[in-house]
């Protein structure tokens, strides 16, 4: 590790001789400690990882997949329904997250230069995107579970589109202003309106950055919690198709199930949390590798 | 050239609509503002929403549903400060702790790391960031709390017993692991990606002859960093800390495995305490009548707090970015 430490040959430090001993014990100082800062967010991580194989590993089997969630005290159970829950919610959530997220970043790269409007629409996404999600949960709870009189997947589904939107603005306005404006031009030398020139020539050229985007938010839904306990709450059984009702999903699972008395309870739980982990840090280190592929 | 760019500036001029596609430009053009539009519509909604679910609570207490400390779901007495002081001493813990850590892996990343190493570390620290809230609750909850009861909290209570100040600050009467502290400690782990990654690109946008002539005249690492590059980036490093400190207020399910989870409102961090976030989440689905408006009123001055906190880190962000 200390070679990590040495600075580049290229740095002017390798003549100590004139420097006054104080100087040289606060720059070593504080080498050590950002160095050893960076291990220990490096360890930490390693470790809540090493925690969920040696924990989660024991979990997996068939039946976690194929058998429904264990009611109290009973032997054996699975996570399929939770699985596929979640599943269907996260899919929900960018269903209704991608149309609105493109098409807003869209105006705020392509129509909105230098208006006050974008200015402040633009300011106002990045707030929610680092807004507490569980004050959309609530949001959505006033809005769509209290009316209509209880839990469902719909409500689930729309609190995680509210989340997922902001991830996709701010990628897609992103990404549309690294197209180079010669682009656009050519497309409206041969005649074409903007919106073909839009949909035609620069989404084309900024797809694979806005697929990030998407993956990103997918990433950023897929283990939220909070929200979900307000709106598409649990379920230990399948849920019904239409989504009414409470609709089982990872997360609540894992939230109800952790500090639970039942030992297969626990199993699952822990099970549930290596899935879930695994399945969003690849998400992100894929959405990561196409970023850098596109550049 | 210039026409042409023009039009596409300005869409909807009548050159354009006269085009078979002008139906579809028109539709397309309204439909994205209206998308952009939703954004705005959003934080309307949530903000309406948090005022008109928590007016009852609000009608019934007035100000004193902020300083009351009495939570009592049998009487239908419903006070916030508990959690608002729980909220807060969270958020401090985990920026006292949380800040340093994240400077620190800022200029390691910057200043210190060979450029091979640079990628692989980033994406690490970034990792720490897309690992589900619900995990850290899990690791808080079953790995660290034990180790931090064991190794911390009794050992510190034995030392800190009777003295004036520290001793009630410090002291746990049921050293269970669970409390204030801890967790702030697993907060700080929380926001110290988001920091670092923002402190990170700060740095890195410093032009380079800075430091050069920094280092030109003599000075060390560390010099340079404390008397070039902070100054130059100082402003948005603590918007970048005001970004973390509003994750930190708004952080549920991890705080809600960790903080004990009690009503009272004790004197020291190492006891069990509760957060806005956290006694909604535990009570909510139990909750009806007032107390279900009282959890939204908290809700509402989590969001307005947090309103602030994020207002405050984006306009300074921004501020610096464009140089």
């Amino acid at each position: 590790m200390n070679s990590a430490v040495t600075p580049p040959a290229t740095t002017p430090h390798q003549v100590w001789g004139r420097v006054r001993p104080a100087r040289r014990t606060a720059d070593r100082a504080m080498k050590i400690i950002a160095t050893s800062f960076t291990l220990l967010a490096i360890f930490v991580l390693f470790w809540i990882l090493g925690m969920l194989l040696v924990k989660g590993i024991g979990g997996l089997s068939v039946a976690t997949f194929t058998q429904v969630t264990p009611g109290p005290g009973s032997e054996g159970g699975g996570l399929a329904n939770a699985i596929v829950g979640s599943i269907v919610l996260t899919f929900l959530g960018i269903a209704v997250a991608t149309p609105v997220g493109v098409l807003a970043g869209t105006y705020l790269a392509e129509y909105g230069k230098g208006s006050k409007l974008a200015d402040l629409i633009r300011f106002i996404n990045d707030i929610l995107l680092s807004a507490p999600s569980i004050l959309i949960g609530l949001f959505v709870y006033v809005i769509l579970v209290e009316p209509f009189r209880g839990y469902s997947g719909w409500a689930g589904g729309v609190a995680l589109g509210i989340i997922a939107i902001p991830v996709i603005v701010r990628t897609t306005e992103d990404m549309l202003r690294l197209v180079p404006s010669s682009l656009r031009e050519a497309g409206a030398a041969l005649g074409a309106p903007p919106s073909v020139v839009i949909t035609s020539v620069t989404w084309r050229a900024a797809k694979s950055g806005m697929v990030t985007g998407i993956l990103l938010a997918l990433a950023r839904i897929a283990g939220e919690t909070a929200p979900l306990i307000f709106t598409a709450l649990n379920n230990n059984f399948w849920f019904s198709p239409t989504l009414v009702g409470g609709v089982s999903n990872l997360p609540v699972t894992i939230y109800q199930f952790a500090s639970a008395p039942y030992e297969n309870w626990q199993q699952l739980a822990w099970a549930g949390s290596l899935i879930i982990t695994v399945s969003i840090l690849c998400l992100s280190l894929i959405a990561r590798r196409i970023v850098r592929g596109g550049k | 050239m210039a026409a042409v760019t023009d039009q596409m500036a300005a869409p909807g001029a009548p050159a354009i609509r006269r085009t078979p596609k002008g139906t579809f430009d028109i539709v397309f053009r309204n439909a994205s503002r209206a998308a952009a539009l939703f954004v705005l519509v959003l934080l309307a909604g949530i903000i309406a929403s948090m005022i008109i679910g928590g007016w009852p609570a609000f009608r019934e207490f007035g100000l004193g549903f902020i300083t009351s400390s009495v939570w009592d779901t049998q009487n239908e007495q419903y006070g916030a400060w508990p959690a608002i002081v729980g909220t807060l001493s969270t958020a401090l813990i985990a920026l006292v702790l949380g800040v340093p850590l994240s400077l620190g892996i800022a200029v390691y990343l910057t200043q210190l790391a060979p450029p091979w190493f640079k990628r692989p570390v980033s994406t690490t620290i970034e990792l720490l960031a897309a690992v589900p809230s619900i995990i850290y609750g899990m690791w808080g909850l079953f790995v660290f709390v034990p180790l931090f009861a064991a190794y911390v909290q009794i050992p510190v209570s034995n030392i800190v017993e009777g003295i004036p100040l520290v001793g009630t600050v410090l002291y746990s009467r049921s050293p269970s692991g669970l409390g204030i502290l801890t967790a702030g400690i697993i907060l700080a782990f929380m926001i110290i990606p988001f920091i670092a990654s923002i402190t990170r690109d700060m740095l890195e946008q410093i032009p380079s002859v800075l430091r050069e002539s920094a280092y030109g005249i003599g000075a060390t690492t560390w010099e340079v960093v404390r008397h070039v590059l902070v100054p130059q980036a100082g402003v948005s490093i603590i918007g970048a800390i005001m970004l973390g400190l509003g994750r930190a207020l708004g952080e549920t399910m991890a705080v809600t495995f960790v903080v004990g989870n009690a009503n009272r409102l004790s004197a020291s961090i190492m006891d069990p305490g509760s957060t806005i976030a956290s006694r909604i989440a535990n009570e909510f689905n139990e909750a009806m009548g007032l107390q279900l408006n009282a959890l939204i009123a908290l809700g509402c001055i989590l969001f307005f707090v947090t309103f602030v906190v994020l207002v405050i880190a984006r306009i300074l962000v921004a501020r610096v970015k464009s140089f």
